[in-house]
């Protein structure tokens, strides 16, 4: 469980989080959704300790601090670099480094844990292939198979189905189904608002400050989109 | 030619410590490189090798070992320069700009104020054919250990280039390893300022770097193909230099830079990227 008090972020003098008051169960697919600027990535790299915040954020009732390998993280995909001399199977292996000593190397277990992920997201054959050659959707794959071999019980993604064919869509649905069955906590940014009753079970409504959270059928309302994102908003049903 | 170079190795003890000397840089350089140009760092690399200069100068004055001075005024630079672009509306070019000439004309001034001009210009352009047994050992000393300190860290080195946001997300302290990347990259300018020069250093870590990832589609292959480029580069200039009596440095870097002109025209991932392009 995480749970999230009074947490405040501020970019220079602007505020980009407000007093966000949050807990999340575990074993469920939580989407999270807002406005660009509304502070989706802000809070999850909040909770990772990756920017300066005050309030408090816990997990499992002790600091984040001390949970951050028991995290899985996995950023934009446009944030990386695509040309990186990195193979498909070093880039999943990177996701075993959490349980590995300081100065061990991977080695065959660990391997082994990264062939399967590969052949859980349908990708053995690009194992050797450089990252780059990929597409999009493939490398998402990719990301997710690095989640995998980290063996969390908590995995956030940021905006896993922008630019990604309806074959890796159904992988990585399949996927988050399954780790949703071993009573993971995964949460997840997003942007589409046609998917979100197909993707989530739980939905947070951010614009800087915690709109809405609950189940999707109680939270996904028109009232609430309107609060986040203004008059204009429409979504088909 | 040939004949006259390898004549000249077995009868010259200083064309002996050239040879070693300069394939131990190129070895060196070659490796540290990869993660300067990975990381964006190649202006940073540029910019400590410059900066070097008046810790060298000042351990003259001071009559100690100019590692000393070298290493402390390198690392100077790179606090200096990350800490101008992290608490300042300056970009980091900038910074550095300022920064390496600042501290290049203070080396010049304190080398004069040091010792003769001759000096300065063997530490600006580098003179291979001049090293001392002891330079030769403290360049191998220097880089097995900086080697090793790779070879310990790979992985911390690999996920903090490849991909920094996750590294932070758990919990590695991406900080230190840029720092311990900074002192490696000292370590290495120091070295090589002896064959190619303060000037020029910039080249030994960039180009074979850049030429090895041109070919591989793996940080391992590349360390290895680019410090194998480092080496040859640095035996063949040095041969180019020895026999046609023109300066080994600059001929070292030469060496080196049509290796990547060649690569860049027949590589089969830049035609890739080439391709990527159009698309």
């Amino acid at each position: 469980m995480i749970k999230i008090e009074h947490l405040n972020v501020f970019y220079s003098e602007n505020k980009a989080l407000t007093d966000v008051q949050l807990k999340l169960e575990s074993g469920g697919i939580i989407g999270m959704i807002g406005p660009n600027g509304a502070g989706k990535s802000t809070l999850i790299k909040a909770i990772l300790n990756i920017i300066p915040y005050s309030g408090r954020v816990l997990i499992e009732g002790k600091e984040s601090k001390k949970f951050l390998k028991n995290i899985a993280y996995v950023e934009q995909k446009s944030n990386i670099d695509l040309t990186f001399p990195i193979t498909v199977k070093e880039c999943v292996s990177l996701g075993t480094y959490t349980g590995l000593k300081l100065f061990q190397k991977v080695g065959s277990k660990e391997w082994l844990r990264v062939a399967q992920a590969l052949e859980k997201v349908n990708l053995s054959e690009y194992a050797n292939r450089q990252i780059g050659e990929l597409s999009g959707g493939q490398f998402q794959r990719v990301l997710l198979a690095r989640c995998l071999v980290q063996e969390a019980d908590y995995i956030f993604l940021d905006e896993p189905f922008v630019g990604i064919d309806s074959v890796s869509e159904k992988i990585i649905m399949d996927l988050l189904q399954y780790l949703k069955e071993q009573e993971k906590l995964i949460l997840i940014v997003h942007h589409d608002l046609s998917k979100v009753k197909v993707y989530f079970d739980e939905l947070i409504i951010l614009n800087k400050e915690i709109i809405a959270y609950g189940k999707v059928k109680e939270s996904f309302t028109h009232e609430n989109l309107k609060k986040a994102y203004g008059d204009n908003i429409f979504i088909g049903d | 030619m040939i004949q006259n170079f390898i004549n000249g190795l077995y009868e010259f003890h200083f064309l002996q410590n050239a040879l070693i000397t300069a394939v131990v840089i190129g070895i060196v350089s070659g490796a540290v490189g990869c993660f300067i140009i990975l990381r964006g760092m190649s202006l940073m690399g540029d910019a400590i090798s410059h900066a070097v200069l008046p810790g060298v100068a000042i351990s003259y004055i001071l009559g100690i070992n100019f590692f000393i001075g070298a290493i402390a005024f390198g690392l100077l630079s790179s606090l200096i320069i990350t800490y101008i672009k992290n608490n300042s509306l300056i970009k980091g070019d900038t910074a550095i700009g300022i920064t390496f000439s600042s501290f290049l004309a203070l080396g010049i001034i304190l080398i004069g104020v040091a010792n003769s001009s001759t000096d300065l210009f063997h530490i600006l352009f580098g003179n291979i054919l001049a090293v001392q047994d002891i330079d030769k050992w403290l360049t191998i000393g220097v880089s097995i250990f900086v080697l090793i300190v790779i070879a310990l860290f790979f992985k911390q080195l690999l996920i903090t280039s490849f991909d920094p946001l996750m590294a932070k997300a758990i919990g590695m302290k991406v900080n230190f390893y840029h720092y311990l990347l900074m002192v490696l990259l000292t370590l290495v300018s120091v070295t090589a300022m002896q064959s190619v020069g303060t000037i020029l250093i910039v080249a030994m870590l960039i180009t074979p770097a850049a030429t090895a990832y041109l070919y591989t589609n793996s940080l391992k292959k590349m360390l290895i193909l680019s410090s194998s480029i480092g080496a040859i580069s640095s035996v063949l200039g040095l041969f180019i230099g020895y026999t046609f009596n023109n300066a080994a440095g600059s001929s070292i870097v030469i060496t080196s830079a049509i290796i990547f002109a060649v690569s860049f025209l027949i590589s089969p991932k830049q035609k890739f990227i080439r391709k990527r392009v159009k698309v």
